[in-house]
């Protein structure tokens, strides 16, 4: 790192893509919305307890043209899913999804025909958390997981483009 | 007043036949009367002063498939004036078309509007008179009953499915 010792360590030399990459998982902003009991769990992460603002995302925005991250918490029902995709459709990109709980990642203990039998059958999922409801230990976990995700991503030479599952006939 | 009582009075006024059936289970009375005779009993338990059932806690059904009659709708009362409660049943019958029908309470008491819409959706009844026929919890799309004991459980692609069905032609198009 030749150039960095020539200005006496001022300047710090990195690619482009990490650098993209860096300030997107650094400050990745949560949809504010909760489903069900797994939403008190988020809401518990949120709290200075565990404090989400150390990672960057303490910014709850109810607005999906301002949120990076979707964390599905709880059970979808059928009812629920339209509602559900419009607001994913309308996050801007990039954008990640969190299915958080057994709930949103399978459907639970919910094997009826109320509820969707998984929010992947609908959404691109990038991290599945199990639990019920997963403990905010959990979903920092999960977070950390996708935040590593994001860091491997190709956000220049190949940027992902994330589509709903179109599961109509 | 007593359960007892109240049934005494409901055979006095609408005679033997509109009161079928009373079995008394744990200190609860359960009346059976007549499908057709509901409405006009339900505006004398609610007007009658003995009785003053002005508050009625739920309307819901029963279905006890493969007996005949399939369908029981349970009126579930309560009288905050005197302190007393009261359940009535109707047996419905499953015509060879179409949905099982029974007369709506709503006009005599407002908060059967909603109970009767959910149990006219889960199990398929229709609620004559009822003043905004539409579906309560279910999906607009859905044709299914699910309360009905021959529903299964996990329901089918086709019948309940997660998202309405677009036309092919919208699909393409994009």
């Amino acid at each position: 790192m030749g150039i960095e010792r020539h200005l006496n360590d001022t300047v710090h030399v990195t690619s482009l893509e990490w650098f993209v990459n860096w300030s997107r998982k650094s400050s990745m902003w949560p949809l504010g919305f909760g489903l069900a009991c797994c939403a008190l769990e988020m809401i518990a992460t949120f709290v200075s307890r565990y404090d989400l603002a150390r990672f960057g995302m303490e910014v709850a925005r109810p607005s999906p043209r301002h949120a990076d991250l979707m964390i599905v918490s709880g059970t979808t029902s059928k009812k629920m899913i339209p509602a559900v995709v419009r607001i994913y459709e309308q996050m801007t990109e990039p954008k990640w999804v969190i299915a958080m709980g057994a709930c949103a990642c399978t459907g639970g203990i919910y094997k009826n025909y109320a509820v969707v039998q998984g929010i992947d059958r609908h959404l691109p999922v990038d991290v599945y958390i199990p639990g019920c409801p997963p403990r905010p230990e959990a979903l920092l976990d999960g977070i950390l997981q996708l935040h590593a995700k994001v860091m491997k991503e190709q956000s220049i030479r190949n940027p992902k483009i994330s589509r709903v599952k179109v599961t109509q006939e | 007043m007593n359960q007892e009582a109240i049934r005494d009075k409901l055979i006095s006024t609408f005679g033997p036949e509109a009161v079928q059936v009373a079995v008394m289970f744990r200190d609860q009375l359960s009346v059976t009367v007549a499908k057709d005779k509901v409405r006009d009993i339900c505006r004398f338990l609610r007007d009658d002063p003995d009785m003053a059932f002005n508050f009625l806690s739920f309307v819901a059904a029963v279905d006890r498939y493969p007996e005949t009659p399939r369908f029981e709708v349970v009126y579930q009362l309560q009288s905050l004036k005197h302190n007393h409660r009261f359940r009535i049943k109707a047996m419905v019958e499953e015509p060879e078309e179409g949905l099982p029908t029974v007369d709506s309470v709503v006009e005599i008491w407002p908060s059967a509007d909603w109970d009767e819409r959910e149990t006219a959706e889960m199990f398929g009844m229709q609620f004559k008179d009822h003043p905004d026929p539409r579906k309560l919890f279910l999906p607009e799309y859905w044709t299914v009953h699910p309360l009905r004991k021959d529903f299964p459980l996990e329901g089918t692609e086709q019948d309940t499915p997660d998202l309405p069905r677009r036309p092919k032609s919208k699909e393409t198009s994009e």
